[in-house]
């Protein structure tokens, strides 16, 4: 991996502590189970990205011209799967998440190191049926496997594929469970709950979800498994079932699952402008209560998906007026980090300005989450573009938006260089611009009525889609360069120091790359979190409230 | 209507209910850019106003976000959105009341979803694939179901859909308030050629439906239908509608809306899924004071055939009248008390319209 430049003296890291193939894959140390998500989880994006490319090119015209129907549909299929459970779930919490952690806490590890690395192996074993079902010829359910098509219609591995989820499931529910343990028992001598990082208060509300909402859908996707398999009837009205029940059960996780997306997200957020603005977030108690608000009323909008399902019309709105109460504390985070700006120091580095970009599109996929909660509108809305490009805004411009700021603001910390910040910040642009020309125009074709998954569409919706995948060009490159960037770094980069950026947290106390027990001598914390004045007095050197 | 935009930005409006449903559209539409542009506006602004100085020392003043002024500030953004989010719910809600419940004087439309194609029965007869003629300026109660897997009857024009599912009957209505084509679309995904399950609704002038429904090919009409369906699966033999036979079977005379008692001690509304649910599943409920003899029909009778069925049963007299006066062709079986007479117009079939081209 990393050796040192010549002017560096060999220091021992978590990179450089062992070597060979096996160090790495029977690895026991956080960090590294973290790069070893970070590959992993590149990869598959890398393959969802693909399919996304596919998606526009053939929507680029109103003919089926350059797939046909069943591989249309087995392209959107894997796009969803791959980018939902093997992309976006694990992503920040696995990789930023298990690197971070226990060094954000003042912790050696995380509180059970061989399940964190189960939870890899688990997540490879599920990625493995994936590729599985992608190589031998695809499914065509969609990500959201609806009954009785999935289990009595659909051409394809609906088995194979239902498994990859289930499995990937428990490697979600490992790292949970890790996650909270660790922060409960785990904390150096001094950090007290309201001295956390706001990333820790974020993963902490992630993982009650991941623990508590996984397990309803393995359970799901087990009997939707029985019924394809053995069709012992629960959806399937042929088999006296009912496919309604499946809805309801699929979205009890699904849409909290968007939470487990979004809340680490909102966790760098947090973290990102506070050290740019060098000031303490505004309201931070409100902001770690608001993570958990959102993870507790989570679990109970998942009826407003089904406003046209048949659901009775009462129950729709309960659901309604929930979802609305779940949007208010998302809302109140987005005026913090607002107000966390005000009277700031305010340096438009890398890290910054995708924390910047991820406020005005999560604002504007969260408004339209409204929309879609409003009943009367919603039935003319669900099912169309318009959800497409509102969840591609929450989860795209962000969960991944949130990502890339995170992975951009601790690169520095988990390989001890910096990438070129010229071309940081061009990425950061293009992606920004992309992003809004691939989905703004769908939220005008949702409203027009062209519905979703789509192969073939009438040639009235031709220009919107057109300005979609050109801007879905932009968006590519905007996910490339950093791709290119950051592999150049390993090598090439400059040195970055301990604490680049003027941060406060913990884990900026130690060496980058941090040694692999993380901080020579276990950390006190005798201040607040967030506390920039040591730093701003003295510069960026050494800060003591490490005893 | 449908032909020739290359371009636009607002679906056309061609329904009662589309108005309303793009006044909430707008005002949404408004809060989200005030809150957009106003966030936009606040980053950039402090990002600017507040902008690191080399060289200049930065001196955070001390945060007290509990402070009274940060607490006011707090409750104001909470209380601020929560108010506006409350509007928007109950403004949802009420639209969506008058979309969910269709009014009792519509004229009746049955809808059978099947990948991958929609056909369309009309009470007098008249059959369609992928199209759907209606009068413009009427009441329309789509009643549906699939033969398959879930489907969506959409028209984007009318701002209003449903899902279509199968074992269940869902409703749907809508007034046309413009003669045209619109696109109907399904928007539940449900296989292979889901894209190509489209298809026209026809809104015409009250005449010129007239003259299309009358461009029969007698096949009579649904009720008729359903009767001779009725006859041939030998229902009568039990469900005599003269009299009760030997006591074997319930007398569907007056059937259609009553309330029906229940051998376990319960009651049932006999509505479209209770005829259904009793002629697939007899043993499911048994009417109080009968003994479980029925045979299941299930396999024998397609879902086209059940709503015709349900037809010839709501012909033999419904308790709430209201509920198909407006269109209802019943059959003079000369023994229902209730029969009505039938409408002007002899009820006819409309040559079965296109079939499936438009299905690639």
């Amino acid at each position: 991996m990393i050796t040192a430049t010549a002017t560096e003296k060999e220091t021992k890291n978590y990179l450089n502590a062992e070597h060979g193939l096996k160090s790495w894959l029977l690895t026991q140390d956080h960090k590294r189970i973290a790069i070893l998500y970070l590959i992993a989880v590149s990869v598959f994006f890398m393959v969802g990205g693909l399919m996304a490319v596919l998606i526009r090119l053939e929507l680029a015209t109103p003919a089926g011209d350059l797939l046909d129907s069943n591989t249309y549909n087995k392209v959107f299929t894997m796009h969803g799967v791959v980018m939902i459970f093997f992309f976006l779930i694990p992503s920040i919490p696995a990789i930023l998440g298990n690197f971070l952690l226990p060094l954000m806490i003042g912790a050696k590890d995380l509180a059970f190191p061989r399940i964190n690395l189960l939870s890899w192996y688990v997540y490879m074993l599920g990625g493995l049926f994936g590729v599985f079902v992608l190589i031998t010829g695809g499914v065509d359910t969609g990500w959201t496997f609806y009954t009785p098509f999935s289990t009595t219609y659909s051409n394809g591995y609906v088995v194979m594929t239902a498994m990859a989820a289930f499995i990937n499931g428990f490697s979600s529910i490992l790292t949970g469970l890790n996650f909270i343990v660790t922060v409960h028992r785990m904390r150096a001598p001094g950090l007290t709950w309201f001295r956390l990082p706001l990333f820790v208060w974020a993963h902490y509300a992630t993982s009650v979800i991941m623990i508590l909402g996984t397990p309803v859908i393995a359970v799901t996707l087990f009997l939707l498994m029985l019924e394809r398999g053995l069709h012992i009837g629960f959806f399937d009205p042929a088999y006296g079932g009912d496919p309604v029940l499946f809805q309801h059960l699929f979205w009890f996780y699904s849409h909290p699952a968007v939470y487990i997306m979004i809340l680490p997200s909102m966790g760098v957020v947090s973290e990102v402008i506070s050290t740019f603005c060098s000031k303490k977030p505004f309201g931070y108690t409100f902001i770690a209560f608001s993570s958990l608000a959102i993870a507790v009323f989570g679990f109970l909008v998942w009826g407003h998906h089904l406003y046209v399902s048949s659901q009775s019309a009462y129950a729709g709105m309960v659901f309604s007026i929930l979802s609305y109460i779940v949007a208010i504390p998302s809302a109140v985070k987005v005026f913090n980090w607002a107000a966390t700006m005000y009277k700031g120091n305010v340096r438009l580095e890398t890290p910054m300005l995708y924390a910047l970009g991820f406020i005005g599109l999560f604002t504007i996929g969260g408004l339209t989450g409204l929309f879609l909660a409003a009943m009367g509108l919603d039935v003319h809305l669900t099912d169309t573009y318009f959800v497409v490009a509102h969840f591609h805004y929450v989860m795209v411009g962000g969960a991944v938006m949130g990502y890339l700021a995170g992975l951009h603001f601790w690169w520095p910390k988990m390989f001890g260089r910096m990438y070129p910040q010229a071309w940081s910040k061009i990425a950061a642009g293009l992606t920004f611009v992309g992003f809004n020309l691939t989905f703004f125009p769908q939220f005008i074709l949702g409203y027009l009525g062209m519905p979703r998954r789509y192969h073939v569409y009438p040639p009235e919706f031709q220009v919107f889609n057109v300005l979609s995948s050109a801007g879905a060009s932009i968006l590519g490159l905007g996910f490339l360069i950093p791709g290119i960037y950051f592999f150049w770094s390993l090598k090439n980069g400059e040195p970055a120091g301990p604490n680049p950026w003027g941060a406060t947290g913990l884990e900026w106390q130690t060496a980058s790359p941090p040694p692999t027990e993380n901080f020579p001598i276990t950390p006190v914390v005798t201040a607040e979190a967030y506390d920039y004045t040591e730093i701003l007095s003295a510069n960026a050197k050494e800060v003591t409230h490490v005893g | 209507m449908m032909e020739a935009k290359s371009f636009q930005l607002f679906p056309e409006a061609a329904s009662t209910i589309a108005g309303s449903v793009d006044g909430l559209y707008a005002f949404l539409v408004l809060v989200s850019a005030f809150f957009s542009l106003l966030i936009a506006f606040l980053v950039v602004f402090f990002a600017y106003k507040y902008r690191h100085r080399p060289g200049v020392a930065f001196k955070p003043e001390p945060v007290d976000d509990h402070s009274a002024g940060g607490m006011l500030l707090e409750i104001v953004w909470t209380g601020i959105p929560l108010g506006l989010s409350m509007i928007m719910f109950v403004w949802g809600v009420s639209i969506y009341f008058s979309e969910a419940r269709p009014p009792a004087n519509s004229m009746e439309v049955y809808v059978t979803g099947k990948q991958w194609m929609w056909k369309i029965q009309h009470m007098e007869g008249a059959r369609e694939i992928n199209e759907l003629h209606i009068p413009v300026g009427r009441n329309v109660k789509l009643t549906m179901t699939s033969e398959d897997v879930i489907h969506d009857f959409f028209i984007p024009a009318f701002r209003t859909k449903a899902d279509v599912l199968p074992g269940k009957y869902t409703t749907e209505w809508f007034q046309a308030t413009k003669v045209g084509q619109y696109h109907i679309f399904c928007a539940e995904y449900c296989g292979t050629k889901h894209s190509g399950m489209i298809g026209t609704v026809y809104v015409m002038s009250q005449a010129d439906y007239n003259t299309w429904l009358g461009a029969g090919s007698g096949e009579g009409s649904m009720a008729e239908q359903g009767q001779a369906l009725f006859n041939q699966l030998g229902c009568g033999n039990c469900h005599s509608n003269a009299v009760n036979l030997n006591g074997r079977c319930p007398n569907l005379n007056g059937l259609y809306g009553s309330k029906v008692d229940l051998k376990d001690g319960g009651s049932v509304k006999a509505d479209e899924a209770y005829i259904r649910e009793s002629v697939l599943y007899p043993q499911s409920k048994i009417v109080a004071g009968f003994d479980d003899y029925m045979p299941t029909f299930k396999g024998l009778i397609t879902e086209d055939g059940m709503l015709k069925l349900i037809e010839y049963v709501k012909s033999l007299g419904a308790k709430n009248g209201s509920i198909n006066s407006a269109t209802s062709a019943p059959v003079q079986t000369g023994d229902s008390p209730q029969s009505k007479a039938k409408p002007q117009g002899k009820p006819m079939a409309a040559p079965v319209a296109a079939a499936p081209a438009g299905n690639r």
